[in-house]
Formats: C-alpha cells, sequence, structure tokens
C-alpha cells in the first residue's frame, strides 16, 4: 500500500486555474464519461500479478473505464510478484507505444528506469494500490488515506458498541509502517470527545499470519473478559479473527470490524459474527487509474496539484499533493451489500 | 570446437553436435518468423532490451554448463545472486565505496560456492541435494542481512551505466564483459586439458580418476567459479533495477538450468558444447520476450518455457535411444557403448 502522503487537507486545497497545456477540452472526442477524452486511447493495466483476485477485480474496474471512453484496454502483466518482473512488461509496452500504463508497482526503484523509459516513448503512467518513486511516475491513485482509514475503522467500533467499553486492536507486524501509522492515528481519533466511552487497552500483533492472528485473538479474550470490540485493520487478521469468535462463546457479544475483503469475511457476515468492516473497492481504483491516466493522455490535466478532472461515475478528482490522487472513504460491507462484491 | 579423441566421445559429440546446429535452426527460425508476425520485434529497441534480460542468465549459465557437462548441478545460484544482492546494498549502507563493495561481493560468491564445493566434492554428497539445501539457505541469509527492505539510493553512474548502450548502438555495454567471459569458459571447456576432464569426469568420475584428472579438486573450484560468477551477477541484477533486495533473483536458477539443457547439455554429463547453451539461452529469451511483444499472457509464457525444456531433456535422448536401436539391428555395427544414463 502506497505512502498514504496525501492529506485530506491538501486536496480541499482547489487551485482554480487550468493546465498549462492543451487546455481546450476539444480534443477530437465525442462521446465518453469525461467529454473530452480522446477516443481510441490504448490503456494497459499492469497490476503487481495478474491472476490475482484482487488485482483482476480492479483491473477490471479500469477495463469497464476503458470501454466507457472508448480506449482499448489490455491487461499484461508476471505471474509471480517479484520485484524486477514487471521491467520487461514495462519494456514490452514501450515497445508498442501505449499511451496509458496504469500499474502497481512491486518495488517503488526497480522499475523506475523502465517507466522512465515508458514515458520518454509517450506514454502516461498511472500507478495505482502501489506507488513508485514519485519522481517516476505521472499520478498515484491512492486507494485511501491514514486518517480515512482511522475515521472509518473508529466509527464502526464505536457503533457496534454502543460508544462505550473495552476494545483492543489486532494488527499485523509490530514494525509494519501503515499499520503503526493507522494505528497512532485511530488514537488520535478516539480522543475526539464522542468516543470518550471507548478504552483502548491494547494492541496484538498477528504478524499477518492466519494461525498466530487466530491465537492471538484467543489471548485477547481470555486476557481481556470484558473486551467489547476489536479492530484489525490488516486483511488476514480480521478473518482469523472472525473465525475464532465464530466458533467461541463471544460470537455475536465481542464485536469485530476492520479492513477485509468480501470474499474472506462473506460467511461470518452472514452468521452474525461480523456486522461490518471495510475496505476499498478495488474496481473502484481501477477505474479511476484508468479515467486519470486518460485525462493525462488527453492532454485535460497536467498531473500538477489542483488539476481537476472527471472520472465517469465516481464524479469530479483533484490532484493533490506530489502528484496523488485519492480514491475517497473505504466502503463499508455488510449483509445487504456484500454480495455485490467478489474479491 | 569439440575435442576430438576416442571414436566414443567422437559419436556424442556429432549427436550433440546435430543438437547445437537444431537450437540454432530453430534460433533463426524464432527470429525470422517474430520479425514478420510480431510488431516492434525487428527493432533495435527489442534487442536492446532482450540482451539485458539476458545478461543475468547467460552470465550464470557460463559456469553452470561446466557443472552440469560433469554431472552435478548448482540450484544455489539464483540464492547466491540474491544474497549477493541483500549484502552489497547492506555495505553501501554502511557507507563502503562501490568500488570496494563489489570486489567484497564477488569475493562472498567464491566464498558461499566454496561451501558448495566443499560438501559435494570434499563429502562425496550430491550436487542436487547440498545445493537445493544452500538455495533455501542463501534465499534466507538474504532475508536475515536485509529483511524485507530495498536499499535504492545507488549512484547514478552505476545504476545508469549498467544499462547504458555502447555509443551509437542499443547495445548494451555489459554484453562486452559478458562476451570476454564466454570466450573464456569456451576456450576452457573445449580447448584445454581441464576442459576435457570436465567430460571424462561427466561420462564416468572414477575413469577420469584412473586417467588422472582431479575431480574433487576440479569439483571443488569450479563450484568457487559458479559462486563469484552469480554474485557477480548479483551486482549486475541490484544494478540494472537499482534496488538490492533480498528476493532478487528469485527462481533464476530454472531458468539458466533450462537454458544449459535446452542449449544440448546432457543432464547426465559428458555431453554439451559453450555455443549450444549460450544458442539456448538466446532462443528460451527471444521466444519469451518476442511472445510477450505479442501480448501472450503470462501463464502461456510458462507453459511453453516448461514445454521447451522437457523437449530439450527429452529430444537428445530419444534420439540417442533411437540411433542406439538401430545400431543393435545392424549386426555389423559395434556394440553400444552403455553410456551412464543415456
Amino acid at each position: 500500500m502506497g505512502a498514504a502522503a496525501a492529506t485530506l487537507a491538501a486536496l480541499l486545497l482547489s487551485a482554480g486555474c487550468a493546465s498549462d497545456d492543451e487546455g481546450t477540452p476539444s480534443g477530437g472526442a465525442s462521446a465518453g464519461g469525461g467529454g473530452s477524452i480522446k477516443e481510441g486511447l490504448s490503456v494497459a493495466f499492469l497490476p503487481k500479478q495478474v491472476n490475482n483476485p484482487y488485482f483482476t477485480v480492479s483491473d477490471n474496474g479500469g477495463k469497464a473505464a476503458v470501454e466507457e471512453f472508448k480506449g482499448e484496454y489490455k491487461e499484461v502483466g508476471p505471474s509471480e510478484a517479484s520485484a524486477s518482473s514487471q521491467v520487461s512488461y514495462l519494456n514490452t509496452l514501450t515497445q508498442q507505444g501505449s499511451d496509458v500504463i496504469a500499474l502497481s508497482a512491486n518495488d517503488p526503484n526497480a522499475i523506475c528506469g523502465a517507466v522512465n523509459q515508458a514515458r520518454q516513448g509517450g506514454a502516461k503512467v498511472v500507478t495505482f494500490d502501489s506507488d513508485t518513486n514519485k519522481d517516476c511516475r505521472d499520478l498515484f491513485v491512492n486507494q485511501v488515506t491514514g486518517p480515512g482509514i482511522a475515521e472509518n475503522q473508529v466509527k464502526l467500533i464505536s457503533d457496534a458498541i454502543g460508544g462505550k467499553g473495552k476494545v483492543a486492536i489486532l494488527s499485523a507486524t509490530a514494525n509494519a509502517t501503515n499499520q503503526n501509522a493507522w494505528i497512532e492515528l485511530m488514537k488520535t481519533e478516539l480522543k475526539k470527545p464522542e468516543y470518550s466511552g471507548i478504552e483502548l487497552v491494547t494492541t496484538v500483533y498477528g504478524d499477518d499470519k492466519d494461525e498466530k492472528s487466530f491465537q492471538e485473538t484467543q489471548g485477547l479474550l481470555s486476557a481481556h473478559p470484558d473486551l467489547k470490540g476489536i479492530i484489525s485493520p490488516t486483511t488476514v487478521g480480521v478473518a482469523a479473527a472472525a473465525r475464532y469468535l465464530s466458533g467461541s462463546q463471544y460470537k455475536g457479544k465481542v464485536a469485530l470490524t476492520g479492513l477485509g475483503t468480501p470474499n474472506q469475511m462473506r460467511e461470518f457476515v452472514k452468521n452474525g459474527t461480523v456486522k461490518n468492516f471495510a475496505l476499498w473497492n478495488p474496481a473502484d481504483l481501477g477505474y479511476l487509474a484508468a479515467y486519470a491516466g486518460a485525462a493525462l493522455a488527453s492532454g485535460m490535466i497536467s498531473g500538477k496539484e489542483g488539476d481537476k478532472f472527471t472520472a465517469g461515475k465516481l464524479g469530479e478528482y483533484t490532484v493533490g499533493a506530489e502528484g496523488v490522487v485519492v480514491l475517497g472513504p473505504p466502503t463499508v460491507f455488510d449483509a445487504s451489500n456484500i454480495d455485490q462484491f467478489d474479491f | 570446437m569439440a575435442p576430438e579423441r576416442t571414436g566414443r566421445s567422437a559419436r556424442w559429440v556429432s549427436t550433440f553436435g546435430t543438437w547445437d546446429v537444431l537450437v540454432i535452426v530453430v534460433l533463426a527460425l524464432v527470429v525470422v518468423g517474430a520479425s514478420v508476425l510480431v510488431e516492434g520485434f525487428a527493432t533495435a529497441r527489442f534487442w536492446g532490451f532482450l540482451l539485458l534480460d539476458i545478461v543475468p542468465i547467460a552470465l550464470i549459465a557460463l559456469p553452470m554448463t561446466l557443472i552440469v557437462i560433469t554431472g552435478e548441478i548448482d540450484l544455489s545460484v539464483a540464492s547466491t545472486l540474491g544474497l549477493a544482492s541483500a549484502v552489497l546494498g547492506q555495505l553501501w549502507v554502511a557507507g563502503l565505496p562501490l568500488a570496494l563493495a563489489v570486489p567484497l561481493v564477488v569475493l562472498l560468491g567464491a566464498l558461499l560456492g566454496a561451501v558448495n564445493g566443499l560438501f559435494i566434492a570434499g563429502f562425496g554428497l550430491p550436487s542436487l541435494a547440498v545445493t537445493i539445501g544452500t538455495l533455501a539457505l542463501y534465499r534466507g541469509l538474504a532475508y536475515v542481512v536485509l529483511g524485507d527492505r530495498a536499499v535504492a539510493d545507488f549512484p547514478i553512474g552505476w545504476t545508469g551505466n549498467s544499462i547504458e548502450a555502447l555509443p551509437g548502438t542499443t547495445v548494451p555495454w555489459v554484453v562486452l564483459p559478458l562476451a570476454v567471459l564466454a570466450i573464456g569458459f569456451g576456450v576452457l571447456l573445449h580447448a584445454t586439458p581441464i576442459g576435457r576432464g570436465l567430460y571424462a569426469m561427466g561420462n564416468n568420475d572414477q575413469a577420469a580418476t584412473f586417467a588422472g584428472v582431479a575431480v574433487a579438486r576440479t569439483k571443488f573450484w569450479l563450484y568457487v567459479v559458479t559462486g563469484a560468477v552469480a554474485a557477480l551477477a548479483g551486482v549486475f541484477w541490484t544494478m540494472r533495477y537499482a534496488s538490492a533486495r533480498a528476493d532478487n533473483g528469485a527462481g533464476l536458477e530454472l531458468s539458466v538450468v533450462a537454458a544449459v539443457l535446452l542449449g544440448g547439455v546432457s543432464i547426465f554429463g559428458g555431453r554439451g558444447t559453450l555455443v549450444g547453451v549460450l544458442a539456448g539461452v538466446l532462443l528460451l529469451m527471444t521466444l519469451r520476450n518476442a511472445l510477450q511483444l505479442a501480448d501472450v499472457p503470462a501463464d502461456t509464457l510458462t507453459v511453453v518455457t516448461g514445454t521447451l525444456l522437457i523437449i530439450s531433456v527429452v529430444g537428445p535422448n530419444a534420439a540417442g535411444m533411437l540411433r542406439a536401436r538401430m545400431r543393435r539391428r545392424r549386426p555389423s555395427a559395434p556394440p553400444v557403448a552403455s553410456a551412464e544414463g543415456a
């Protein structure tokens, strides 16, 4: 996951000026979401790995967008997510003269040289999900911001326990950068007056391993019998915790929420162990990346801070500091909508 | 180019001569076919990228050819590459200049190879088992050194140079040292007593010993050289991708072994030429990159690579068996020597 550096505040700073070059939104286009996106753009999606369910969903979101603005879509990528395996695919796309490359980087540095060659060859490069160094790419479509996650997770657990009681966090590894940043932000969030009834008793680490997360959940509940809720902002942790709870006496009594995928969590939502949980929608992420790339390739935006573009059904977005576009608040999944998602 | 010795080995060499030629012919067909069919194939840029992709595999394939000819194997090469990369990154972080860190890393590679050599040549353990062990061990050590971090702040002078082309061409300059090494290994294998000793060892260790070949010592040094070359490939890898990581080159040993076998080196030892191997590396990578350029999905590429490997193992052996059977039918023909494993 990306650096999540762009703050919402930065996003709100709307710079009114239009892009400095090719500012006229004519471009010879007719139909399509943006109205001024060129037709026939070749858009290539390069995920960390092909045949990975998460990226299949995000790339299909991109495909839907490309079909809307009448471009040519394709997905290429390595079968194993290694750091350098993406380079030869980038080289291939460079030779093929792609207009837009939307990629999720396996390594922020190893692909920089190849990305730069692609850009010299005329391609606009948008990263999504995982960024490269900010100097390499044109834009980064970030799925989430740290404050966005913290706000959402605290709200969900507060609603689930009625705003009162002890909660704990089940994290990944003790030195996971993203997790620690989110946990700090959650602590800040919990200081707000509306959450004064909630006490965060501890944070435990399941190391993103299923059995360790399972055991840690077990340990949490024996150490804190009066625990009301658990937040697990990691997909492995939340699924393991849900599995433990659903087979224990605590099912339905101890609330659980976190960041999980609908496929992992479906049975636990349906059997009442988990009321709701959150994650960004990967299809929307791919969709937004495709529109961002198309807007760049059509000369509608240059990628500088304050540039605005319309991403079809998702509406208008503004480029934030360091060329970051934030997808928005996480999607909340519950019994009413979980069957609409397959990832 | 192959040594002319007894009638027996001459026959083997001729069997293999034909496989070499076949690989080169197929390579030529692939090049011609792809030039016509695949847009962007017949461009200088494609070949520039291709050569960069080839360098680490070709580099390690050189000593690997010699090892497989002696009837042994080294599966730890990609892990040696990864460990070399991780250590290079750590030394750079610690403030060592690259001009000093690089030779140290190559020395480390030699040491890692010596560990393999000690177990295989010294204690007579099977190379497959030993190097599967060090495959895991060296990769594990790479993670101990660097964890899941990446070191990326190498000076542009080094990272840029590793992909820089020779003036006026798109040929990356690293192809030059590769060519020098290839010639060196070619001469060693095909024109020196040491090289003839390697073939003899591949045919029969004991016979080679009786013929005065220092089997254990030669094998030991082969592993040392292989380790050093794998570490050198690790240096190149790190600079090309501007990223020292513990998982660098993971799985590369399979590409190297595939290329060596495709190039006509017998997995049972005793047969093969370096020219064949270089043609094998080129064929494997040209085909892969051409299919990629033609938008063939990654899974299909893996299937194609696997199929090629099977053909390369079955092909020469089937041809050999067929020939042997035909000879047996003709009573006047000399009896076929019971070749090891053929």
